[in-house]
């Protein structure tokens, strides 16, 4: 730090010089003749010390310049390496550009407003280096209970926090291709939001993988939430069976009757069930007739001759009818659905979360079938989204407490948030409606371009691996200033473990290398240490104080 | 940098003959030493001291009107030639020019031309290491250099470059150093560029 707190520029491996640019193209930046464009990559953070302020911003490109025309024509030997040293960085330099985000005020005392977003471009020939660990902190915060280390900046130490508060306050959504590390990812801010108690946590963990235990590349298995926070998670299963085989013992096991799916739980699996809009409207009509409670059971249950008679009735075509009928018998497969009575699942999650507790729904083989998935997720939340409306609503007539905010995850969230489908869900509803009722999402999905564009406009920040395909590149940036920028930057992740984080909760967007999680180190950063090893401790300490065990 | 007991005449190279601001010619007290091409030379005394580089050499017949024969066909060696003519190294003398590239007054040392030449008959001395190293911190001098009006300033600021560089404790990192100035001065003239380059290499 200098001494007007201002971090310097001593620990960057390179550094150069504002020589152009602008603040929507960006600013040109010509590297230090000892610098090398290969120690660079885009998404670095950079800072650049202006006149009387501090810039923060982000590489979007490197790029070779030479200042030479003549070069072409008699290029230097460069296979002598006395040469290639001098006429790297002179004759042939290296630009990078760098998109200005933050303003960090000089002067003493302006600088405890914070940073501000950059409104211009710092002067000709201001100095540019890696942004400092104290940039960093200054503008992410510090590691503590509101603030959780996600990851690391690009070529970085210092440690990169998300402020979790900022954070839950919007639907947020986390994308990448297969195998990039969503659920990683999606594992530690679930983790960050159950340290910082800012919310509590329902999973959907549709792949069995954030409860009791997920796997690694290879194989490897590592610790679920319930290993890591004990007391403070509750698995609940859809599949008895599986969780059993896999050696867990849940701590509820949902069921849900046929007398808890209403109407509009079978408006969200039309696309699911092949549905023609007449036959999917047919169960209103079937509710009015049997009630609430008994419209599927009664469907289910009647001959062909007394269904077509229904559908005369009903005024519905008898095709239409036969096709429901038919489809709706899917459900009847599903082990978790009983015919017989009502479970109110609902009541038991609202029982646990209201406790502070964190939930993990394990879908175990359900996982695999689209219908079970949306149709457990889509019944539950309507009924949880509806409780806490009216919890919230109380609250601020009767002045009771409001409800803890919950944070709903969602995997695969385009079967729910596609659009043609997304009307018909609640999840829609949820993201669009901000965090009217303490309820907010984060969904993760492989392919952004097919969620509803609304929906992708509310999310509020943005955890983005790497993405292949332009239209999910698209999709993820609509409405981001500077999406071009960005885009660059996108295209740079690496297959596995990096993100780049922007919006709502970041106050710029950033790189980062996620941070490890599945070592025992890991585990041990985030506050567990195995039984073995807190006994190995105990026992170096007891050896540390009183010199090793006699024999 | 301190000149004073630097005049001693084991580093006397000769006297200045003709000057102007940009050049001056020394003639040698011996014939045939001269400081080798590039060297770092300094004339006058404290207080207007004119730093030079030696840009040309040339040993020719003291008297314009008679030009040396050849002597040698019955010797056996170019010694014998000298032995048996005695007179010859008092008809002969060894004169450089040297490219004014700084110097020194009583605000300090300056690496452009000085206000005013050398005196003719000003002693010229050799700049030592010490001197070279000093007046090499700063490598304006290359550009002086590029700029002179000699025959062959490429190879003078090779030359000088290379002699310098041994005065550096690491001379390769000074020549990197130097290089990386001359890639600036010589934008637009890669041929150039690469022909020095090549003479600072090895
Ligand atoms: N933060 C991390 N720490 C350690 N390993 C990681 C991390 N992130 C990703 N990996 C590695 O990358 C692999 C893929 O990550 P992950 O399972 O999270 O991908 P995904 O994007 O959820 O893929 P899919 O779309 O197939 O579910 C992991 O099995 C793990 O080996
Ligand atoms: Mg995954």
């Amino acid at each position: 730090m200098t001494e007007d707190g201002m971090p310097d520029f001593k620990g960057s491996a390179w550094r150069g010089l504002v020589i152009g640019g602008s603040l929507t193209d960006g600013v040109d930046v010509r590297l230090d003749p000892d610098a090398s464009v290969e120690d660079i990559k885009v998404g670095t953070l950079v800072a650049i010390e202006g006149e009387r302020m501090r810039f923060l911003g982000q590489v979007t490109d490197v790029s070779l310049a030479s200042a030479d025309r003549t070069l072409g024509a008699a290029p230097p030997d460069v296979s002598d390496p006395f040469i290639a040293r001098v006429v790297s960085g002179t004759t042939a330099y290296g630009t990078i550009k760098v998109a200005p985000r933050l303003v960090l005020s000089k002067e003493v005392g302006i600088a405890a407003e914070g940073p501000q977003p950059a409104k211009t471009v710092p002067a000709h020939f201001s100095r540019v280096a890696q942004a400092s660990g104290g940039d960093v902190e200054l503008v992410f915060g510090k590691e503590d209970k509101h603030h959780f280390w996600i990851g690391n900046p690009l070529d970085m130490e210092t440690k990169l926090c998300l402020d979790i508060h900022k954070f839950v306050e919007r639907s947020n959504g986390v994308f990448g291709k297969s195998g990039t590390g969503k659920t990683f990812l999606t594992r530690l801010l679930l983790a960050g939001i159950l340290q910082s108690g800012a919310a509590v946590n329902l999973v959907f963990d549709m792949h069995s993988e954030y409860g009791w235990a997920g796997y690694a590349e290879g194989g490897k298995e590592v610790k679920g939430l319930k290993q890591l926070f004990g007391s403070k998670v509750a698995v609940f299963s859809l599949d008895e069976e599986s969780s059993k085989r896999r050696g867990i013992s849940p701590d509820y096991v949902v069921r849900i009757g046929y007398e808890e799916i209403e109407p509009q739980d079978i408006q969200v699996l039309r696309g699911a069930l092949g549905l023609s809009d007449p036959a999917a409207d047919a169960t209103y009509s079937l509710q009015r007739k049997f009630g609430r409670k008994a419209w599927l059971r009664e469907l289910l249950s009647l001959e062909p001759e007394a269904l077509s008679g229904l559908a005369d009735e009903l005024n519905v075509v008898q095709g239409a009818m036969a096709t429901l009928q038919r489809r709706l018998a899917r459900l009847e497969r599903f082990g978790f659905m009983d015919p017989a009575s009502t479970h109110d699942s609902v009541a038991h999650i609202l029982d646990y979360l209201g406790r502070g507790m964190h939930v993990v729904l394990e879908f175990g083989g359900y996982g695999r079938d689209t219908l079970a998935y949306v149709l457990v997720a889509n019944l539950l939340t309507r009924r949880i989204y509806e409780r806490y409306a009216e919890m919230k609503e109380r609250a601020l007539s009767e002045r009771a407490a409001e409800p803890t905010p919950l944070v709903i995850t969602i995997e695969e969230a385009h079967r729910f948030l596609q659009s043609g489908v997304a009307e018909q869900t609640i999840f829609a509803t949820i993201a669009r409606e901000l965090r009217k009722y303490n309820v907010t999402l984060l969904v993760v999905d492989q392919r952004p371009s097919s969620i509803d564009t609304e929906v992708m406009s509310q999310l509020g920040t943005k955890l983005v691996c790497l993405l292949d395909d332009e239209r999910d590149v698209d999709a993820v940036l609509t409405g981001t200033s500077g999406a071009s920028k960005l885009k660059s930057v996108l295209a740079s992740l690496d297959s596995k473990q990096q993100a780049l984080l922007f919006g709502h909760a970041v106050p710029m967007p950033v790189e980062i290398r996620t941070r490890d999680y599945g070592t025992p180190d890991s585990y041990l950063s985030l506050g567990h240490l195995d039984p073995a090893e807190r006994k190995a401790r105990i026992e170096r300490d007891i050896a540390g104080l009183f010199g090793p065990r006699e024999g | 940098m301190a000149v004073k007991g630097k005049t001693a005449k084991a580093h006397r190279v000769g006297e200045v003959v003709s000057a102007s601001t940009a050049a001056f010619q020394v003639h040698c007290h011996k014939l045939y030493e001269a400081p080798p091409l590039g060297s770092l030379i300094r004339c006058g005394t404290d207080g207007s001291l004119v730093y030079g580089v030696v840009a040309n050499i040339l040993t020719e017949s003291l008297d314009p009107s008679r030009k040396p024969i050849a002597r040698g066909a019955d010797e056996d060696s170019e010694e014998a030639v000298y032995r048996s003519n005695p007179q010859l190294t008092r008809l002969l003398a060894t004169r450089f020019d040297a490219v004014a590239v700084g110097f020194q007054d009583s605000g300090g040392l300056h690496r452009y031309l000085a206000p005013l030449p050398p005196r003719v008959h000003s002693f010229a001395y050799r700049c030592d290491e010490g001197e070279a190293r000093e007046f090499t911190e700063s490598l304006e001098p290359i550009a002086v250099l590029l700029g002179a009006p000699i025959a062959s300033q490429d190879e003078v600021v090779a030359a000088f470059l290379r002699l310098a560089s041994r005065a550096h404790p690491d001379p390769q990192a000074f020549l990197v150093r130097a290089g990386k100035e001359l890639a600036v001065q010589l934008i637009g003239q890669s041929q150039r560029l690469n022909a020095i380059l090549r003479r600072l290499s090895r």
